[in-house]
C-alpha cells in the first residue's frame, strides 16, 4: 500500500461536480419553494402562465434535486473517495480521466436539457422518470460512462480489499442501471404515426396500466433507495471515520446491513400500491419487507452513530460532525417512519396524503442534504488546499436547516394525518361529513408553515454556497493536508 | 465468504447484482400477463381522448390528482365504485399519481359536464370556491396535438394490439380519417361551450387542448 503522500489525487472532476451540486441544489430547491408557497398562496400559481403552474414546476423541483442536486454530491464525492480508498489518482490514467470528463460533461448537459424540456411539457408522467425518451438515451450513456469509470478506476486499484463505501457506490450504479432501463422501456410513437406529423419526443410505455404501475414502483421506490439512501450511506462511511478520526464501531455490522439492505429493499416497493388492484400478495410483501427494512438500515445508522464513541465532544466542537450525526439520526427517523406508512391499516389513511411528501423530505433534507453538504464541506480544504471560510456561519446554517427540517415535517405530519381522517369523516347519518374542498382549505396554515421551513433551508444552502465559495477564494491557504477534523476559520 | 468477495470486484458485482435483482423476478414476472387483460366492456380511447390524455400528461394533473379508487366505503361514496385492473388495460402510460391534492379523477366523467369543466379549467376557484388550483387560460388558446394522438393509437394498435378498427371497437382508420373524426367529435364537445374563441377555433378546423382535455374527462367513467 502507498501513502498519500506519494499519490497525488485529481480534484478536477470532483471540482466540477461540486460546482453542479451547488448549482443544481440552488435551482431544485428554489423550485421547491415556489411550489410550496404556491400551495399555501394559490394567487402565485399564474405568475408565469403555462411555465409557472404547480404541474410544469412539480416534476423540475423533483428531477432538479434528485438527479441534479443529489446525483452531483454522489459522482463528486465517488471521486474523491474511490480515488482515495482504492489508493489510485486519475492522473495516472488518460482514458480514465477522458471518461470521466466526459461523464460530467454529458451530465451537467442532461441536466440542463431535463430543465427545458419539462417546463415545456415534455414528460412521460411516470415519476422520477419524467424524462422523455431522447434524455433517457443520454442518461444511459453517461450512466455507463460512469460505471466505467468506476470498475477502470477499481481495476487500477493498489488497495487490494474494496472499502465500503465503494460497495454502496457500486450497488448504487449496478441497482439503478437496471431499474432505469426496465422502468423507461417505452416506444417513441413517431416511428407508427403514418403520414400524420407527430412529435418526435413522444413515447408510451411498453406495459400498461397495472404493470405499469408495477414496474414504476419497482423503479420510483427503488430510485430512492440506490439514489437516496445507499450513495449517502457510502459517504458517511467514509466522511464520519475521516473527520472524526475514528474507526468504523463494527465491520460485522457494516457487511450485515450492507447485504441484508441489498436484498430486502427492492421487495419494499410495493407498499407504494397498497389497496390498489396489483396483487394482493405483492401488497402483502411490501409492507412485510418494509418493516423488515428497518434492521439493515437501523444497522448503518447505529454503526455510524457507535463510531463517535467515547468521542461525542466534538459535536461540540464542530458543527461539521453535528451535520453528519443529525443526518445519520434523520435516517434512523426516516427508516422507521416509512414502514410505519407501509402497514397496511396506516397506509389507508396516510396514502395520497401530504404524510408522504414529508416523510420523503425528512429523508431528503435530513439524510441526504446533511450528508451531502457535510462532505463538500470536508472535501473543500483538501481540494482547494485551503481552511473553510468560517465556522460560525457553517453553525448557524446548521441551526437555521434543522429548524426548517422540523417545521416542514411536522407541519406535513398534522396536514397528512388530518386530512386522511376527514376523508373518511362520517356523521351521524351516515353521509360523508366533509366535501373535498373542505379538506384542502384546512390545510392552509400547514402549507404556509411547510413553505416558510423550505425557505429557511434554502436559506441555509445559499449560506453553504457562500461558505464554499468564500473558501474557495479566499480560505487561508494550507501547507498540508489535514489529517482529520477540517481546519476552519472561526 | 465476505472477505473473499470484497478482494474480487467482479465476483462482487455479480452477488450484487444477483442479490438486488432477485426480488424484481419473484415480484414481478409472475403476474404480469393476467393483470393488462381488459375487463369486459373496456374500450381504447378515441384520437381526442388520447390527445386530451397528452394535455393531461403534459400539464402533470397526475401530480395532484389520483385515478385509483380504493376499496373502502368513504372513498366508493365519494368517487364510486372501487377500481379494477382490467380497466386500465389501455392506460399507456398508468395515471394513478401518488398525492390526492385534487379529488380522485377516475370517474369524474359520472358527475362533471364539459359545462363544468369549461369554467372551471378557466378559473377553478370561481366554481369551486378555496381551490388552490392554478387556472388553465393557456388550454384555451393552445392547439391540442392531434397526430401525436394519432401517432400514439396506431403505435398502440400496431405495437401492442390494442384493439382498435375491431368490431364495436373505436375506428382508427388513416391519419386523414381519424383527423376528420377527431374534429368531428370536438364539435360534439364544442356545442355545449360557451367560450366563443373556442367555438370560433372548432368550427374553423382547429381544436384547442381544453377541448380535447374536456372529451378526455368525460370519457373517465
Amino acid at each position: 500500500m502507498q501513502s498519500n503522500a506519494q499519490l497525488e489525487y485529481d480534484y478536477s472532476v470532483v471540482k466540477a461536480f461540486t460546482f453542479a451540486t451547488i448549482l443544481f441544489g440552488i435551482i431544485g430547491m428554489l423550485v421547491g419553494v415556489i411550489i410550496a408557497f404556491q400551495l399555501a398562496f394559490p394567487e402565485l400559481s399564474n405568475l408565469a402562465g403555462e411555465y409557472g403552474t404547480f404541474g410544469r414546476l412539480r416534476p423540475l423541483h423533483t428531477n432538479g434535486v434528485a438527479f441534479g442536486f443529489t446525483l452531483s454530491g454522489i459522482f463528486a464525492t465517488w471521486y474523491y473517495v474511490g480515488q482515495r480508498t482504492l489508493k489510485m489518482s486519475l492522473k495516472e490514467s488518460k482514458l480514465l480521466m477522458t471518461v470521466a470528463k466526459l461523464h460530467f460533461g454529458l451530465y451537467f448537459l442532461t441536466i440542463l436539457l431535463a430543465v427545458v424540456t419539462l417546463a415545456m411539457g415534455f414528460t412521460s408522467s411516470k415519476e422520477y422518470a419524467e424524462l422523455e425518451w431522447p434524455l433517457d438515451v443520454l442518461v444511459v450513456v453517461w450512466w455507463v460512462l460512469w460505471g466505467v469509470a468506476m470498475f477502470g478506476m477499481i481495476g487500477m486499484r493498489r488497495e487490494r480489499t474494496i472499502y465500503v463505501s465503494t460497495w454502496y457506490y457500486m450497488s448504487s450504479f449496478l441497482a439503478v442501471a437496471m431499474l432505469y432501463l426496465f422502468n423507461n422501456m417505452e416506444v417513441p410513437t413517431f416511428l407508427w404515426s403514418g403520414d400524420a406529423p407527430s412529435s418526435l419526443m413522444h413515447s408510451i410505455s411498453m406495459y400498461s396500466g397495472t404493470n405499469d404501475a408495477l414496474v414504476q414502483w419497482w423503479y420510483g421506490h427503488n430510485a430512492v433507495a440506490f439514489v437516496f439512501t445507499t450513495p449517502i450511506i457510502g459517504m458517511i462511511y467514509y466522511f464520519l471515520p475521516k473527520e472524526s478520526g475514528q474507526n468504523i464501531f463494527s465491520y460485522k455490522l457494516s457487511v450485515l446491513a450492507f447485504w441484508g439492505l441489498m436484498f430486502v429493499y427492492l421487495w419494499a416497493g410495493g407498499h407504494h400500491l397498497v389497496y390498489s388492484t396489483v396483487p394482493d400478495w405483492m401488497q402483502t410483501m411490501g409492507s412485510v419487507m418494509s418493516v423488515v427494512l428497518i434492521l439493515p438500515s437501523w444497522g448503518s445508522a447505529i454503526n455510524m452513530l457507535l463510531t463517535m464513541k467515547g468521542e461525542w465532544q466534538q459535536l461540540q466542537t464542530s458543527p461539521l460532525i453535528k451535520f453528519m450525526i443529525l443526518a445519520s439520526t434523520f435516517y434512523m427517523l426516516s427508516t422507521i417512519e416509512g414502514p410505519i406508512q407501509a402497514i397496511k391499516s396506516v397506509n389507508a389513511i396516510a396514502h395520497f396524503t401530504d404524510w408522504i411528501p414529508g416523510h420523503v423530505h425528512d429523508g431528503v433534507l435530513g439524510w441526504v442534504g446533511f450528508m451531502t453538504i457535510a462532505s463538500l464541506y470536508h472535501m473543500a480544504p483538501r481540494m482547494f488546499k485551503r481552511e473553510i471560510y468560517s465556522k460560525k456561519l457553517m453553525d448557524a446554517q446548521f441551526w437555521i436547516q434543522t429548524v426548517a427540517i422540523i417545521l416542514y415535517f411536522t407541519s406535513m405530519w398534522i396536514a397528512g394525518i388530518t386530512q386522511g381522517m376527514m376523508w373518511r369523516a362520517y356523521d351521524e347519518y351516515g353521509s360523508l361529513l366533509y366535501s373535498f374542498i373542505d379538506t384542502v382549505t384546512v390545510l392552509q396554515p400547514y402549507y404556509t408553515i411547510r413553505a416558510v421551513g423550505g425557505l429557511l433551508y434554502l436559506i441555509g444552502f445559499f449560506m453553504f454556497a457562500y461558505n464554499m465559495y468564500k473558501t474557495a477564494t479566499v480560505g487561508r491557504v494550507l501547507d498540508r493536508e489535514p489529517a482529520n477534523a477540517s481546519p476552519m476559520a472561526v | 465468504m465476505f472477505h473473499w468477495l470484497e478482494q474480487r470486484p467482479f465476483f462482487f458485482a455479480v452477488a450484487l447484482f444477483l442479490t438486488v435483482a432477485f426480488a424484481g423476478f419473484v415480484e414481478i414476472i409472475p403476474d404480469f400477463a393476467k393483470a393488462s387483460q381488459p375487463t369486459v366492456g373496456t374500450k381504447p380511447y378515441s384520437v381526442l381522448e388520447l390527445a386530451g390524455r397528452q394535455v393531461y400528461i403534459k400539464d402533470s394533473c397526475n401530480a395532484c390528482h389520483s385515478q385509483l379508487v380504493r376499496p373502502f366505503k368513504s372513498e366508493t361514496d365519494r368517487y364510486g365504485m372501487y377500481s379494477l385492473s382490467g380497466e386500465y388495460a389501455y392506460d399507456r402510460p398508468f395515471l394513478w399519481g401518488s398525492k390526492r391534492t385534487g379529488p380522485d379523477l377516475m370517474r369524474v366523467g359520472n358527475y362533471r359536464t364539459t359545462d363544468w369543466h369549461e369554467n372551471h379549467m378557466m378559473a377553478p376557484s370561481e366554481v369551486v370556491p378555496g381551490s388552490i388550483m392554478p387556472a388553465y387560460p393557456h388550454q384555451f388558446t393552445n392547439e391540442a396535438d392531434i397526430a401525436t394522438a394519432y401517432a400514439n393509437a396506431n403505435t398502440q394498435k400496431e405495437v401492442f394490439g390494442t384493439p382498435y378498427d375491431q368490431a364495436d371497437m373505436p375506428k382508427l382508420g388513416s391519419w386523414d380519417e381519424a383527423n376528420a373524426q377527431a374534429l368531428d367529435d370536438a364539435k360534439a364537445i364544442a356545442k355545449d361551450m360557451k367560450n366563443q374563441e373556442v367555438k370560433d377555433a372548432v368550427a374553423g378546423g382547429k381544436i384547442p387542448e381544453v377541448v380535447a382535455l374536456i372529451a378526455y374527462l368525460n370519457s373517465l367513467k
